[in-house]
């Protein structure tokens, strides 16, 4: 897979396109990828991520952009911004606890109806959500979440586009690496074929479709 | 002692070695200060690590290696790190032995509210519901009273986090333990009388013939 320029990667992402965003309050979001993403004015985008980061890093720099027009995170306590678009009706934000949040994620890659979490249960969370019982306990039913594309940032990716990552960077991204129709990855370092050992690839490079080139 | 440094000293008293421990954002978080000399626990960041360190000496931080709010931290020889679905497998799976969380509101059945105050503060609750909801034990860390009302109520009035009760509180004031829908004073803080904790108390509270003083 020969590595494409950023630019190149980011000009297939239409407006109005569903991203799954790897990164915990950027840490592990593809900068690159995201700045290009802001520089090329992508409007209307829906973001699906754990959160919407510190404001000069990783997702926010997409909502000071004003490019999100819906967030599906975790948090969002770290970045005013967001709660400011939010109070104001710019942004739609949907809360969904982390661990549900993944889960829905990974139910969406590994090709499930949802999953049952007793997270939530007797909480706001469980508004609108279908109430089943497991055995004498209650558990929502959580649906799964997809994207058009996810956006992944790896420590290293081989040139068939195998990838493993660093310590906390690894958070989101194997997990969004699975549930998007087309698979955007940088690394912070892109190596021969065979120096990734096959013990240590966490993401199999047939899921990653476009590896982003270190200029 | 400061309130916030007797709380994280107290709860600090209920580590086990060997055990995994999830520590919540603010006074929670100051609990690893305080970790017996005697005791090795496990610290679980929920943004994929286990056996979380110190923060790093100036100049010695890692970009990839931080805490949940981003911060950097160190790893401890033996950590290892994970993705977020394992990460709350842990959680969720009820193989996180403890874990101490901030609190907004405990009610006297000790179900909790700490993630939102509507219309005032929306942060997100991140990973408090499934915390909440699955680590083995729960204890939370909190202030007894804040703006003059009690923390401690009859019934929350803000959203709940879970609706599986926490097992203790522990405030500035006491130890409060909770069982069976019930809440129980178990210990009084250094110097403060029973009298004193019950008017900071909305909660009933069933109080027993003895309730010693902290240990610290």
């Amino acid at each position: 897979m020969k590595p494409i320029p950023v630019a190149e990667a980011v000009a297939m992402i239409p407006d109005g396109a569903v991203l799954l965003v790897g990164g915990f309050m950027g840490v592990g979001t593809p900068e690159r990828i995201v700045d290009e993403i802001v520089r090329q004015g992508k409007h209307e985008l829906t973001v699906i991520a754990n959160d919407t980061a510190k404001p000069g890093t990783g997702i926010a720099k997409l909502i000071s952009a004003k490019l999100v027009r819906t967030a599906i995170v975790s948090h969002i306590g770290l970045n005013p911004e967001t709660q400011q678009q939010m109070h104001a009706g710019v942004l739609t934000v949907e809360l969904v606890p982390q661990g549900t949040l993944i889960e829905r994620i990974r139910a969406g890659g590994f090709g499930l109806g949802g999953v049952l979490t007793p997270t939530g249960v007797g909480t706001v969370v469980e508004e609108g959500k279908r109430k089943i019982d497991v055995d004498g306990q209650d558990f929502l039913l959580e649906t799964p979440l997809k994207g058009d594309f996810a956006l992944v940032h790896a420590f290293l990716a081989d040139y068939i586009g195998n990838l493993s990552y660093a310590l906390t960077a690894r958070n989101f991204n194997p997990l969004v690496a699975m549930a998007a129709a087309t698979v955007i990855a940088g690394a912070e370092h892109i190596v021969p074929v065979g120096l990734i050992a096959p013990d240590h690839v966490v993401t199999p490079a047939p899921l990653v479709d476009y590896l982003v080139a270190n200029e | 002692m400061d309130a916030q440094t007797l709380i994280a000293r107290r709860i600090a008293r209920e580590l086990r070695t060997g055990m995994l421990v999830n520590l919540g954002i603010g006074i929670p978080t100051l609990v690893a200060n305080y970790v017996p000399a005697n005791i090795d626990v496990f610290f679980q960041s929920e943004n994929g690590l286990i056996g979380t360190g110190p923060i790093p000496e100036a100049g010695m931080a890692h970009p990839t290696l931080t805490d949940a709010g981003g911060r950097p931290v160190t790893a401890l020889p033996g950590a290892c790190t994970f993705d977020s679905a394992i990460s709350f497998g842990l959680i969720r799976g009820g193989h996180v032995d403890m874990t101490v969380l901030g609190g907004l509101q405990v009610d006297q059945r000790g179900l909790l509210a700490n993630w939102m105050i509507p219309g005032k503060m929306v942060p997100g609750m991140g990973g408090a519901m499934d915390l909440a909801t699955g680590a083995k034990r729960v204890v939370v860390a909190m202030q007894h009273v804040a703006k003059g009302k009690s923390k401690i109520v009859k019934q929350c009035s803000l959203p709940l986090t879970s609706v599986r009760p926490v097992d203790l509180v522990v405030t500035e004031l006491a130890v409060i333990a909770f069982s069976e829908g019930r809440a129980t004073l178990s210990e009084r803080a250094p110097g403060i009388s029973i009298e004193e904790i019950s008017e900071a108390t909305e909660a009933e509270l069933i109080i027993p013939q003895r309730v010693p003083e902290m240990i610290l």
